[in-house]
């Protein structure tokens, strides 16, 4: 470098220095710590609105109605009879469902993964059929063919339709993708050599299976529960048609909700809504949990 | 255990993955499969634990036929390129998968299994670590851990596929010299693959070079370096150069001028003479083949050259001594100290580069 060129040099060095101070840090973000990734405070601050406007206010607004009643009148509304059934009805049949789901999901998304076969992108897009069926259609169908005079109804040697069974078997339907969908990928990048380590130390096929590829999946297959889970506690549309909507008997919960809110009787309605929304809550918490320490175990946590 | 391969064959569609290998690994010997990708040399060894259905020929373990026995009848530890422990285990758990895997009448106690794991930790040098999940190790460590959970079912023949692949110069080194210390312990048969010339010529009592499926040579590193059987196994393993020449009644002609190499073995017809750098040795202009050098660099204790020799001006690079008083321009007589040529149209000509 020429006398001249490192002059250069070094006023430039000194111009940037002086345009560019040091950045200072640490005022007023305790946690934030430096990161080679920018845009953690705008995309936490997204979160945040996003959150606030599309879920916190409006379920805010359901638990400060609730919270309206008094503890009296909420009291009796959770303790009577008909609430309590059709609670029970939907969170047994949801949990019943989503678990139903967990293993004849994992086969299906096992088959679809796993192997080729002819047809194989056919039965693929077919999974997600019950995503983008209208949930009436789905319902009304559903019922007609296990109606004791339809299809499979016929076959079948008990009553399905407008029973509890009918409205298991609505609840299966349209949760089987979420099982479906979560499993695929992590199914997908199973590790091969996984698998024939077990064989070469002698464990028979169903050993491995059960010992080292189902606690693999079992954090994607907790996700997919709660997913199910989740959707079949709310599912309105599908479940009307095919249960009978039999007071004590085949009433679920969000039809409860519906009816005392055509009656204006919005008080009711909301806190039925509210116990729904704290059950489902803890719930999904539980799983959560269950699914991180299982995730953790993996070596996928820190 | 005594390992015979007899005559094994694998297709991939029209690509031959191994074609017509044969070899026998004496028991407790340790025995490198070397070659670049796509020799199939992976693949001979995934046929030997089983991983690998085989056309063709049948492998022996001992005096059995075990070319039509499952996986799990083989009893092999095969320690894979990248470890594949089962991440939810912790490290004990993983060492003694083999054992538990056992239907109940073979299965031992777990206090014996325990005595096991602990004995396996302390011969791989991790017996701190039963605790932890693999995650929480390093690269080395689980590649010792892999060793140890292959070595608990007390394997008849142990199977390493590249085993140091993927860690750091340092780390290979050290777990190499290891690796070697625990099979002196252990005696078991071993056969690992390995693309790295240096760890199969450090490491192995022989080494089997493959290429393009087919076995090339085997012999002890000595033979493989010293004495390479084809041409392919002159040019992968070590440097050297080659030199197109015609033999002609057991002479090297080149240029239509005979060359003084003495009296040749290779019949009548086209041959290249292979020669490594460090067996190129200078005499004056005039003695031995003549040609002039062209590039003269220092690496590190030698001084490399390149002199081009014949009408055609090959280049074959010479390692010299860096006192020697040559400059690039200068004529000088060439002597091999060792040499070899092959036909042209010998099988498995086709060197690399």
């Amino acid at each position: 470098m020429s006398d001249a060129e490192i002059g250069r040099a070094l006023t430039d060095r000194a111009y940037s220095q002086h345009r560019r101070p040091p950045r200072k840090r640490g005022r007023g973000t305790t946690f934030r710590k430096p990161s080679a990734i920018p845009g953690f405070g705008a995309a936490l601050g997204f979160t945040w609105l996003y959150l606030a406007v599309v879920i916190l206010v409006p379920l805010g607004a359901v638990v400060l109605w609730t919270g309206s009643l008094g503890p009296e009148r909420l009291w009796q509304i959770a303790s009577d009879a008909r609430v309590g059934h059709a609670l029970r009805l939907s969170f047994g049949l949801s949990l019943a469902a989503a678990a139903v789901n967990a293993v004849f999901g994992l086969i299906v998304a096992w088959a679809l993964t796993r192997y080729d076969f002819p047809g194989r992108r056919l039965i693929d897009a077919a999974v997600d059929l019950p995503f983008a069926l209208p949930t009436a259609v789905a319902g009304i169908a559903l019922a007609s063919i296990y109606a004791p005079n339809g299809w499979v109804g016929s076959i079948i040697p008990f009553k399905v339709a407008f029973t509890p069974a009918g409205i298991f078997v609505a609840l299966v339907f349209i949760g089987l993708p979420f099982i479906v969908r979560t499993l695929q990928p992590v199914l997908a990048d199973l590790d091969r050599e996984v698998e024939e380590a077990a064989a070469t130390l002698g464990a028979s096929r169903a050993w491995a299976l059960l010992k080292v590829v189902l606690p693999t999946l079992l954090p994607a297959l907790l996700t997919g529960f709660a997913l199910a889970f989740a959707r079949a506690v709310g599912e309105y549309g599908s479940v009307i048609f095919i249960a009978g909507n039999i007071p004590y008997v085949s009433e679920i919960a969000p039809l409860l909700i519906v009816m005392r809110l055509e009656e204006f009787d919005y008080g009711s309605a909301t806190a039925v809504a509210t116990i729904m929304l704290a059950l489902s809550f803890a719930i999904l918490l539980f799983v959560n949990l269950v699914e991180a320490w299982s995730r953790k175990r993996l070596g996928h946590g820190r | 255990m005594e390992l015979k391969i007899r005559h094994v064959s694998k297709d991939y569609g029209t690509f031959a993955a191994l074609h017509d290998v044969s070899l026998d690994i004496r028991s407790g010997e340790l025995v490198a499969l070397l070659g670049p990708s796509g020799s199939g040399k992976t693949t001979l060894l995934r046929a030997i634990a089983g991983l690998e259905t085989i056309d063709e020929g049948q492998i022996f373990f001992g005096g059995t036929d075990a070319s039509r026995t499952s996986i799990q009848q083989r009893n092999v530890g095969f320690v894979f390129q990248h470890y594949a422990l089962f991440r939810h285990m912790k490290v004990a758990d993983n060492i003694a998968f083999g054992l538990r895997a056992r239907d109940r009448s073979r299965r031992p106690h777990e206090s014996e299994i325990a005595r096991k794991v602990k004995e396996l930790l302390e011969l791989v040098q991790l017996p701190e670590l039963g605790d932890r999940y693999p995650a929480q190790l390093s690269g080395g460590q689980r590649q010792r851990v892999a060793l140890a959970r292959a070595l608990a079912i007390e394997p008849q023949v142990l199977l390493l596929d590249e085993p140091f692949g993927a860690l750091d110069a340092q780390v290979r080194k050290d777990l190499r010299r290891w690796l070697r210390a625990i099979h002196e312990e252990t005696g078991h048969t071993t056969v690992f693959v390995t693309h790295d010339q240096e760890e199969a010529l450090e490491l192995a009592d022989r080494v089997a070079v493959l290429s393009k499926g087919e076995l090339q040579q085997i012999g002890t590193p000595d033979d493989i370096y010293d004495r390479p059987a084809t041409p392919f196994v002159y040019a992968f393993i070590g440097d050297s150069s080659f030199l197109p020449i015609e033999v002609r009644g057991g002479e090297a002609v080149l240029d239509r001028s005979v060359l003084p190499l003495g009296q040749l073995s290779a019949p009548d017809g086209q041959a290249r003479l292979h020669v490594r750098p460090q067996d190129v040795v200078l005499r004056p202009t005039g003695e031995g083949v003549s040609g002039r050098v062209t590039l003269l660099r220092r690496t590190g204790a030698f001084r490399r050259a390149d002199i081009e020799v014949g009408d055609a001006r090959r280049r074959i690079e010479a390692q010299l001594p860096p006192e020697l008083a040559i400059t690039e321009g200068d004529e000088v007589g060439l002597h091999f100290n060792r040499f070899a040529v092959f036909p042209s149209d010998a099988p498995h000509s086709t060197a690399p580069n």
